[in-house]
C-alpha cells in the first residue's frame, strides 16, 4: 500500500536519482539528440519534489496532478508533455484513494502509459521511453495476476523496464529527434527509456 | 567553456533582456514567460503571427518580431521547445481579435508542447489558433517510420511571407493556407563543418575532426545523416543544391527565392563565396532563375560552422510579399 507520503517519497527519490544520473542521461542524449535530457529531467523533477515542501496536498491525485502540471511547465522538449501527461493521467484513478493498493496502482499505471502512447504515438521498437514502459506494464500485470503484492509487482516492473531500456541499444530510432539520424542512431541506449527505467526503479524502492 | 556567460541557467532570459534593450522601439519582453512581442501590443483586427522554439537559433525567432513578420515569439531553453504555458502566453499576447497563426518547426518537442497549448487555449475559450508545421529538410526521409522531415530554413521564408500577408489584413484561414503553400514550395539541406557547444554542458554536441563534414544536419547541433571528407565550396554547394532541386522537381526557367543560411559560426566571407557557387550552379546547371536571395545567419545552431541552402519555388505573389516592408531586429528592409 502507498499513501500520499509514499508518493511524495517517490517523486523526491526520482528527483535525486535523476539529478545523480543527469550527466549520464545527457551523454546518452548527446549521442543521438542534443544532450539536454539529463538537465531537463533533473530540473523538472527537482521542481516537482519541492512541491511537497511548499504546499499541503489533500489527496494523492491532487498531488500527482500538480506534479504532472509542473513537469509539463518545466521540463520542455518532448519529455515535458510526455512525462507530464503520464502523471496527469496516472492521477485520475487515484481520486478518492488515500492508500493505494496494487489494483488502484495498476489502473493508474495503465492510464499513465496510455496517455504517453496517445500523445507520443509511439510503438514498441521505436526506441523511446515506451520501450521501457511497455514491458514494465506487462510485468506489473503478470505479477498482479499471480496475486503478488504491490512491492513485488513494482519490483517486476522495474526489472522489466531496465531490460527494456537495455534492449533499445541496437534499435534504429523511429520517433523524436533521434529518428533524424537514421541508422546512426543504432548502438546507443535511448535516453528516454533510461529515465523511464529510473522512474520505475525509484517506484519499486519507495512505493512497495 | 569559451562562451560569454554569467550563469548558464540564465542565458535565455539575459539574452532576451539584451535584445529588447538593443531594440527598445521595436519589441517588448514578458520576462516570466520569455515571450517577445511587438512594442505597443497586438494590432486590432490583424491575424497575430506567432512562432516559438528552442533558443540558440538567433535571430530566429525573437529577432523576427516586428512589423511585417511576427507579433510574438516564445523562447525555450537552448535547443529545447518552449513549454505549453509559453505558447499560451505568446498566442494571447499576439491576438488582435482575428485569431492567431502559430508557425512551428517539425520537431517532436515543439509539436507536442504546442498541441497541449492549443488544447489549453480551446478549454479557456480562445483565441482561435491555426497551426502550421514546417517540414522542409530533404536530409530526412519523410515516412511513417520517422518523425517526418524537420522544419529548418523555410521557416524564415514562411514567417516573412505570411507576416506580410497578415499585415495586409488577410484572414486566419487565408494566412494558414498561404503558410502551408510556402512550406510545400520550399526545401532545405544543411552541412556542418564543426559542432556547437551547449551553454549548459560546455561540451561540443558531437565530435567532428578537422577536414570532415556532417552532411544533412538540422539546427540542433545533432549529427547529420552522413559524415564525409570536407570538399571544396563548389562540391559542398552541389551536395546541398542537387537533392533540394530534385526533391522540389525544379525545371529550367523556374523562379526561386534562395536562402543561403549560416549556422552561426561561418563568416560572411565564406557564406558569400558559397552563395556565388550556389547561384552559378542554379543558373548554369539547373537553369532556374534566382529572383530573390538572402545570405547570412538567419536560423542558426549557436556557433556551429556550416550552412544550409533553402530554395523556394516563387511566383509573383510570393515575390511581392517577400518585398513588402519588414522591420524587426533580425530582418529589415523596405521601410
Amino acid at each position: 500500500m502507498a499513501d500520499l507520503t509514499a508518493f511524495q517519497s517517490w517523486i523526491a527519490g526520482a528527483a535525486a536519482e535523476l539529478a545523480a544520473a543527469a550527466d549520464h542521461l545527457g551523454e546518452l542524449d548527446r549521442a543521438i539528440g542534443d544532450g539536454d535530457h539529463g538537465t531537463n529531467m533533473a530540473r523538472g523533477f527537482g521542481r516537482s519534489a519541492a512541491l511537497a515542501k511548499e504546499e499541503d496536498f489533500a489527496s494523492i491525485d491532487a498531488y500527482l496532478k500538480k506534479v504532472g502540471m509542473t513537469l509539463v511547465s518545466t521540463v520542455g522538449g518532448a519529455s515535458g508533455p510526455l512525462y507530464g501527461t503520464f502523471f496527469l493521467r496516472f492521477a485520475g484513478p487515484m481520486a478518492a484513494t488515500e492508500d493505494a493498493g496494487v489494483h488502484a496502482f495498476a489502473q493508474s499505471l495503465h492510464a499513465g502509459v496510455d496517455g504517453i502512447v496517445a500523445r507520443g504515438k509511439a510503438e514498441v521498437g521505436d526506441k523511446t521511453m515506451y520501450d521501457a514502459l511497455a514491458p514494465a506494464l506487462e510485468a506489473f500485470d503478470d505479477a498482479n495476476a499471480e496475486g503478488a503484492s504491490l512491492a513485488d509487482c513494482l519490483r517486476a516492473a522495474a526489472d522489466a523496464a531496465a531490460a527494456g531500456r537495455d534492449a533499445t541499444e541496437p534499435l534504429v530510432a523511429r520517433k523524436g529527434r533521434a529518428s533524424y539520424l537514421g541508422e546512426r542512431s543504432a548502438g546507443h541506449v535511448d535516453p528516454g527509456a533510461s529515465s523511464a527505467a529510473i522512474l520505475l526503479e525509484t517506484a519499486a524502492r519507495t512505493l512497495g | 567553456m569559451t562562451k560569454l556567460l554569467n550563469d548558464p541557467a540564465q542565458v535565455v532570459g539575459e539574452a532576451l533582456a539584451g535584445l529588447v534593450a538593443a531594440h527598445p522601439g521595436l519589441v517588448e519582453v514578458d520576462a516570466e514567460h520569455r515571450v517577445v512581442t511587438r512594442r505597443g501590443g497586438p494590432t486590432e483586427g490583424k491575424v497575430g503571427v506567432v512562432s516559438g522554439g528552442g533558443s540558440g537559433h538567433e535571430p530566429m525567432h525573437a529577432g523576427y518580431v516586428g512589423r511585417g513578420m511576427l507579433d510574438a515569439a516564445c523562447c525555450g531553453e537552448v535547443f529545447t521547445s518552449p513549454v505549453p504555458d509559453q505558447f499560451v502566453a505568446a498566442c494571447r499576447a499576439a491576438d488582435g481579435g482575428a485569431g492567431v497563426l502559430l508557425v512551428l518547426k517539425n520537431y517532436t518537442g515543439d509539436v507536442l508542447n504546442a498541441e497541449m497549448a492549443v488544447e489549453l487555449l480551446a478549454e479557456e475559450g480562445g483565441p482561435a489558433v491555426e497551426t502550421v508545421v514546417t517540414d522542409d529538410d530533404v536530409a530526412v526521409e519523410d515516412s511513417t517510420w520517422t518523425a517526418g522531415r524537420r522544419g529548418t530554413g523555410v521557416t524564415v521564408l514562411v514567417e516573412k511571407i505570411v507576416g506580410a500577408a497578415a499585415e495586409e489584413g488577410r484572414d486566419l484561414a487565408s494566412c494558414a493556407a498561404l503558410a502551408r503553400e510556402v512550406n510545400a514550395r520550399g526545401r532545405s539541406m544543411g552541412v556542418a563543418t564543426s559542432a556547437c557547444t551547449l551553454p549548459s554542458t560546455g561540451r561540443p554536441s558531437f565530435d567532428l575532426p578537422p577536414g570532415q563534414m556532417e552532411l544533412g544536419v538540422g539546427i540542433h547541433g545533432e549529427p547529420g545523416r552522413r559524415r564525409l571528407p570536407l570538399g571544396t565550396a563548389r562540391e559542398v554547394a552541389e551536395a546541398l543544391v542537387v537533392p533540394v532541386v530534385e526533391d522540389l522537381g525544379l525545371r529550367r526557367g523556374d523562379p526561386v527565392v534562395v536562402l543561403l543560411n549560416g549556422m552561426g559560426g561561418t563568416p560572411l566571407l565564406e557564406l558569400h563565396l558559397m552563395f556565388a557557387e550556389v547561384r552559378t550552379l542554379l543558373h548554369q546547371t539547373v537553369g532556374v532563375t534566382v529572383v530573390r536571395s538572402l545570405v547570412g545567419n538567419y536560423i542558426t545552431s549557436l556557433e556551429m560552422a556550416g550552412c544550409s541552402v533553402t530554395l523556394l519555388r516563387a511566383d509573383d505573389e510570393i515575390v511581392r510579399l517577400w518585398d513588402a516592408p519588414v522591420v524587426t531586429p533580425g530582418l529589415r528592409w523596405g521601410a
